[in-house]
């Protein structure tokens, strides 16, 4: 049986000083200094076992460009488990591990206000009238592309060739329900005129089906094989392909539906039949297509639309929801998951304006060309652009996807306890718990363990290599009941 | 131990939230073609005032 698929995202977000001269890494930095100097002494991120340049294929590409990561910059552990850090030249934030989507949707909410309140605390710093903004989405519009990457827990013993064939269908047309839209093209060769309006943001910028890569070449499926727990149960799938969501709903069904998929995948459930032709090709003329009528081919030379393979993708679901079960992505969400899922692809398919309250790119496209019909503005006006980033404005003065009726999942309380209480459900609640209780002890952590000084002793390191351990209702008592992390520490040996 | 019970009893009632709130049709479109048309009554005085330069300056490196 499938195994819970323990999930998280992280996102970079595009940022920008206004009203004075920065470059983007101080920027970013700033930005996260901003709101951890106030909220805890920083903790530093234990890089000691990332191995971001390993290839889940099980071979090293001596010529591909390993991601670098910036041992110098800024990189924060929050109580609520999540991380805030600066990559390469962005704030990124990731989640901490989530057992359901409606859990990433709540920590997801919680970084973006955390983010809100980093620039507020930013503005108030500068103190010279400049400010710096962010932006969540996947494009700077003139070729450059910054991620929002899914992380899933996978079986190990799932051949990652089939997870590779058999996630691919997915990830081309899941872009009908959480593509976030995007006023033109940046490919080489299109414009305004061919393209005028797309449903994702990062399609553009898909080369390869798979690989290792993450800025140059990206490919649907990334192999990076870095698990951050036991690497003989466990591999972390990292999505590149996604793009960032406003809408909750999106979010939610983005990481539902691959989640589902996922688990059918490790019970070799969902079968070769859906495999495409071409996948690159694919990705992109599905995005190009914002009435939804393309077809692509499979490998036996069917075609189907984007929302036929999606079709085909649910009933599997149904069918293994009847056979397996949802289980391992949370009874609770899984009915509602499913539900959902038909009615987006139902209302895509008979009236998409039925669900702009729940998809990015209808939501933005209704702006957008009500905007073009209201001023009578060509496909190239630089008003239809500043409407497509300023969807992803995170000042609230600014933004427009807040004002467009998304429907909310999460209410404002949840939100509020996520951005310092973390999961209940996995080891993050343990991470986040210590470092509430004992940030001074706490010399550094990162995903799979955490290092504490507690004095006279060496330096000890606490492994948590299994994410469903450290949860409130395997260690709750234990916080009850310690008063020092000497106490901890002692009782976690015993 | 009060604060942990009482979390859980919150996420479940989210949960049942979630599941009640499903149906799309025509009165949530109407709705949201009213905001729609309000939105974009008032977009100018949302939208960046100099369009050109507002999306000509915002210039990223590519990240990930």
């Amino acid at each position: 049986m499938a195994i819970a698929k323990v999930c998280g995202i992280e996102t970079e977000y595009g940022i920008q000083v206004r009203g004075a001269e920065s470059n983007p890494v101080a920027a970013s930095s700033a930005l996260i200094n901003a709101y951890v100097s106030g909220k805890l002494r920083s903790i530093d991120w234990d890089f000691e076992h990332e191995r971001p340049g390993a290839d889940a294929r099980g071979f090293s590409y001596p010529d591909s460009f390993a991601p670098e990561i910036e041992m110098q910059l800024v990189n924060a552990v929050l109580t609520n488990g999540a991380r805030y850090y600066v990559d390469h030249a962005h704030p990124e934030v990731s989640t901490p591990e989530c057992l359901t989507a409606l859990e990433v949707v709540r920590f997801d909410r919680a970084a973006e206000e955390i983010v809100r309140a980093s620039m507020a605390a930013a503005k108030r710093l500068l103190n010279d009238g400049s400010e710096i903004v962010t932006y969540k989405n996947n494009s700077d519009g003139k070729g450059n592309s910054y991620g929002c990457h899914e992380n899933y827990l996978v079986d190990r013993a799932t051949p990652f060739a089939r997870i590779v064939s058999q996630i691919t269908p997915h990830f081309v047309s899941r872009q009908v329900f959480c593509g976030a839209g995007k006023v033109g093209s940046e490919l080489a060769g299109t414009s305004s005129s061919s393209v005028p309006y797309q449903i994702s943001q990062r399609a553009d910028f898909f080369e390869e089906e798979v690989g290792l890569e993450t800025t140059l070449k990206r490919p649907i499926v990334n192999t990076r094989d870095e698990p951050h727990c036991d690497p003989q149960k466990y591999r972390r799938l990292h999505v590149i392909v996604g793009d960032a969501n406003m809408s909750e709903v999106a979010t939610y069904l983005k990481v539902g539906t691959t989640a589902i998929v996922l688990a059918m995948i490790e019970d070799d459930m969902i079968g070769s039949e859906l495999t495409l032709a071409n996948p690159v090709s694919a990705i992109r003329q599905i995005s190009q297509d914002p009435l939804l009528t393309t077809t692509v081919a499979l490998r036996d030379g069917t075609r189907l639309t984007a929302i036929e393979l999606q079709w085909a993708l649910l009933e599997r679901a149904r069918k293994y929801e009847r056979s397996h079960g949802l289980a391992c992505v949370g009874d609770d969400v899984a009915v509602d998951l499913l539900a959902r899922w038909e009615t987006v692809l139902a209302g895509l398919e008979s009236d998409r304006n039925s669900v702009a309250h729940w998809v990015d790119w209808v939501a933005k496209q209704r702006l957008v060309d009500g905007f073009a019909d209201r001023h009578q503005l060509s496909p190239s006006d630089a008003k239809l652009k500043a409407i497509d980033l300023q969807y992803h404005d995170m000042r609230a003065d600014r933004c427009l996807a807040t004002r467009v009726g998304l429907e909310t999942l999460i209410s404002e309380h949840d939100v509020r306890t996520a951005m310092t209480e973390p999961p209940e459900s996995t080891r993050a609640y343990f991470r986040g718990k210590c470092l509430q209780r004992w940030p001074s002890e706490i010399v550094a952590a990162n995903w799979d363990s955490m290092v504490f000084d507690v004095g006279r002793e060496p330096l000890r390191r606490v492994p948590m290599l299994e994410p469903l351990r450290g949860t409130a209702k395997l260690v709750g008592a234990l916080f009850d009941e310690c008063t020092t992390a000497a106490e901890l520490l002692a009782r976690l040996d015993a | 131990m009060a604060e942990h019970t009482q979390k859980q009893k919150q996420a479940s009632s989210r949960t049942e939230e979630t599941l009640e709130d499903l149906p799309v049709g025509a009165p949530q479109g109407e709705k949201l073609k009213a905001e729609l048309d309000d939105l974009l009554d008032e977009i100018d005085d949302v939208l960046e005032t100099n369009a050109e330069d507002f999306v000509k300056s915002y210039v990223q490196k590519g990240g990930e």
